[in-house]
């Protein structure tokens, strides 16, 4: 049997290297040559982080409730093995839009958080339903058990979301959050560039991760059923006890 | 299929009426609840008065929890969610008459905890239609995700810690609904209660439609 002790592939070393180079390219470009903002100075080099993140969150978990869909609909274990991946990587990119929209609030809007934003409170909630999606994944039993189970609460969060949403827009509308920074057309041409640059190297990222979680997760589901059926084999294997034999 | 609907409440509600934990645990841990907020917030009249909805939604979540909890528990004692399966009985309607029960069940405990925040929190009805309607609309959203989010983690032994986890998030949209509505019911805030009912109306029609057509593939997968 063939050994494997990684998830590489040519395909995704390549990605790899990209992203590596791309995350030293975006760096240099954040703060060498995107210039400061007139208000927020500094501060507003977090865009190169945190716009990326947030719209591969949303990708994330819409990957995710794709995948959840089609197993219900299909039973395909491939997009149940993707729905699983995506929300793993998508759960981290939610933290880590979380975090750097707290701390980019700290300077601009003076808090850390602010709760009649609906776009903070949305993607917080959507945060804790992708941890319990995730906490659905790992409670065991049969395989196929669990994939429905998980498919279930993907498609459950995908129906809830737009009602959060619209509760907590009515909730309080004093939103302290700019419209969309790409499409108002405020941002200077190289801080513009800049977040184009971090939005590809952030989406290679994020496959990149997809990738190698998809991949780590088909072993596991091969190891177990390959496990039994060496066990299996071995028994035979072993033939009949001497003792026993008449 | 609504005869099957019935059947299957009335039997939850029977096994209910015996065993009396609605009334023995459940509805204690409600009052106690409301008395814990009153010595967390130093019993201050005020602040009381200002949060009672949000207090009173808080505390009909928990005990939706609890309820769900107990309405699982019946089925998977005994195998009797195998035996529900074998009975011939459309999932669906075995979904919506679960669902009916723990909503019987808790409109209860809502009813007394009206009383229970008038007498402790000082609270005074000012729209009695709106207050009834919130109760009726957000507890068919509460009962119908919890049911299906209670058959979601039945057989799982981790199932106590995981479903707070899943149903508190999901709910959501209800607290804060339900408690705006409740502002402008108990006249604490001046906002229109009724739009906000049509939102409840929403979650619970989309958690209702969503828990019927998805039960069956738990019973039989799960």
């Amino acid at each position: 049997m063939q050994e494997i002790n990684h998830t590489g592939s040519r395909t995704t070393r390549l990605l790899g290297a990209a992203v590596i180079l791309g995350l030293v390219v975006l760096f240099f470009l954040g703060w060498f040559v995107a210039p400061e903002d007139d208000e927020q100075q500094d501060a507003v080099r977090m865009i190169f982080v945190h716009v990326p993140s947030a719209i591969f969150t949303y990708v994330a978990f819409m990957t995710t409730a794709i995948g959840s869909a089609m197993w219900l609909l299909r039973r395909s274990v491939w997009w149940d093995t993707l729905a699983a991946a995506a929300a793993e990587v998508g759960v981290l990119f939610c933290g880590l839009t979380l975090f750097t929209g707290a701390i980019w609030g700290r300077p601009t809007w003076n808090t850390y958080w602010d709760w009649g934003d609906v776009r903070l409170v949305t993607t917080l909630i959507l945060f804790l339903m992708m941890i319990g999606y995730l906490s659905v994944r790992s409670l065991g039993g049969p395989e196929t058990a669990t994939a429905t189970r998980a498919a279930i609460v993907g498609v459950l969060a995908a129906g809830i979301m737009p009602i959060v949403n619209r509760s907590v827009e009515w909730w309080e509308n004093n939103t302290l959050h700019q419209k969309s920074s790409l499409t108002d057309g405020n941002l200077e041409d190289m801080t513009l560039f800049t977040l184009v640059v971090g939005l590809v190297v952030w989406g290679l990222f994020f496959w990149w991760a997809v990738l190698h979680r998809f991949r780590i997760a088909w072993l596991e589901r091969e190891l177990r059923s390959t496990d039994l059926d060496r066990a299996l084999e071995e028994r035979r294997a072993e033939g009949e006890p001497e003792g026993e034999k008449v | 299929m609504l005869a099957d609907i019935r059947l299957v409440a009335a039997k939850d509600l029977r096994i209910e009426w015996r065993s009396r934990v609605t009334l023995s645990q459940v509805l204690p841990f409600a009052l106690l609840v409301l008395v814990l907020f009153g010595f967390a917030l130093d019993a201050n009249r005020a602040v009381l008065d200002a949060a009672t909805s949000g207090l009173y939604w808080i505390t009909v979540l928990f005990v939706g929890l609890m309820s769900v909890q107990r309405a699982t528990a019946i089925e998977t004692t005994d195998g009797a969610r195998r035996a529900l399966l074998l009975a011939g009985i459309e999932p669906a309607a075995v979904f919506l008459g679960k669902a009916l029960a723990v909503m019987v069940q808790l409109l209860f405990v809502e009813l007394v905890l009206v009383g229970g925040v008038i007498v402790l929190f000082d609270a005074s009805v000012e729209s009695l239609p709106l207050l009834v309607s919130t109760c009726v609309v957000a507890t068919v959203g509460i009962a119908a995700s919890g049911t299906l989010l209670g058959a979601l983690v039945a057989g799982v032994r981790a199932r106590e810690t995981v479903l707070p986890i899943l149903l508190l998030p999901v709910l959501a949209p209800v607290l804060i609904g339900a408690t705006r509505a409740f502002d402008d019911a108990l006249g604490t805030v001046a906002v229109d209660g009724w739009a906000w009912l049509g939102l409840l109306a929403g979650f619970g029609a989309i958690n209702t439609v969503l828990g019927a057509l998805a039960y069956g593939v738990l019973l039989e997968e799960t």
